[in-house]
């Protein structure tokens, strides 16, 4: 019964927090109305996304949020010495051929998003049957550390996750 | 005052990643460079002005505001699929797939080869 009310509890925990912080209060009305609304609006899209994944462990998503946060900043930092101290001619970019474990589109679509987010490499294409990944890498001269960076860092991370 | 100074830093330091973005647009030599520029602006310039929004509401106001990590939310979830367009774009017009690196699968690049199964070249730019 449960289940048939909540096929995804998380994705209903994560749509009342949303709203929650969308009215930026918290009141009983407002705890109800968003709950609501996370019941109902997963029910509605179901057919639009029929084979939703299952995060499996939920704690290790949070600790992979906080993991990509700190490398941005410190991926930031590294750019921007790139940008202002490097002159343009001694900048070598390189395309970085990244084979994929992962087997998930959503896993494939979040690790893609944290190759763009993390500055220093750009995702740009997936292989037609979902087998690698391209990265554009702004600098580097050691294009295997950047792949073994990206495999181990975060690809493997993303399998406990999703897989 | 200790929480003024600890405003102003947040809001210098998103200012100089924004500013450092843009530099990189000018100063870097092609698109798939410059792309690497927008990425850095949005993720530690906005979220340096998101967190001294909070501070301020928090601090200086006695509210705790939690909005603008929605705002940070959104933008981690749209910047990536911008980029990711603009590269496309961007190579299927100026770059040739023999100067791309291998797959090592069965398959060449989405955007170039065709899908498993199917032996004619995709039409126009139907990647994905």
């Amino acid at each position: 019964m449960l289940n048939r009310i909540l096929p995804h509890p998380y994705l209903t925990l994560l749509l009342t927090i949303f709203w929650l912080q969308l009215v930026n209060k918290v009141t009983l009305g407002n705890v109800l109305l968003g709950f609501a609304l996370a019941v109902i609006i997963p029910a509605m899209t179901e057919p639009y996304w029929p084979d939703r994944p299952r995060v499996r462990r939920p704690f290790r998503a949070i600790s992979y949020v906080g993991l990509v946060l700190w490398d941005i900043v410190l991926a930031n930092i590294e750019v921007a010495k790139i940008v202002l101290f490097k002159p343009a001619a001694d900048i070598r970019s390189q395309w970085v051929s990244v084979p994929l474990d992962l087997k998930s589109p959503e896993a494939i679509a979040v690790l893609a998003g944290t190759i763009t987010l993390t500055p220093g490499t750009v995702s740009a294409m997936l292989a037609a049957d979902g087998g690698a990944i391209l990265v554009h890498c702004l600098h580097t001269d050691n294009p295997d550390a950047v792949r073994d960076e990206i495999k181990t860092r975060y690809e493997a991370r993303l399998k406990e996750i999703f897989e | 005052m200790l929480s003024e100074i600890f405003i102003s830093a947040l809001l210098v330091i998103g200012g100089v990643f924004g500013l450092v973005g843009s530099y990189g647009l000018v100063k870097l030599r092609d698109a798939m460079q410059r792309l690497h520029a927008p990425t850095k602006a949005t993720t530690v310039g906005i979220g340096g002005i998101l967190c001294a929004s909070i501070a301020i509401a928090w601090l200086e106001r006695g509210v705790a505001s939690t909005h603008e990590l929605l705002i940070t939310l959104f933008l981690f979830v749209t910047a990536p699929v911008t980029a990711n367009f603009i590269a496309k774009a961007y190579m299927h017009r100026n770059i040739e797939a023999a100067s791309l690196p291998q797959t090592e699968t069965s398959c060449g690049w989405a955007g170039y080869a065709p899908p498993p199964g199917e032996n004619e070249p995709p039409s126009g730019d139907k990647s994905n």
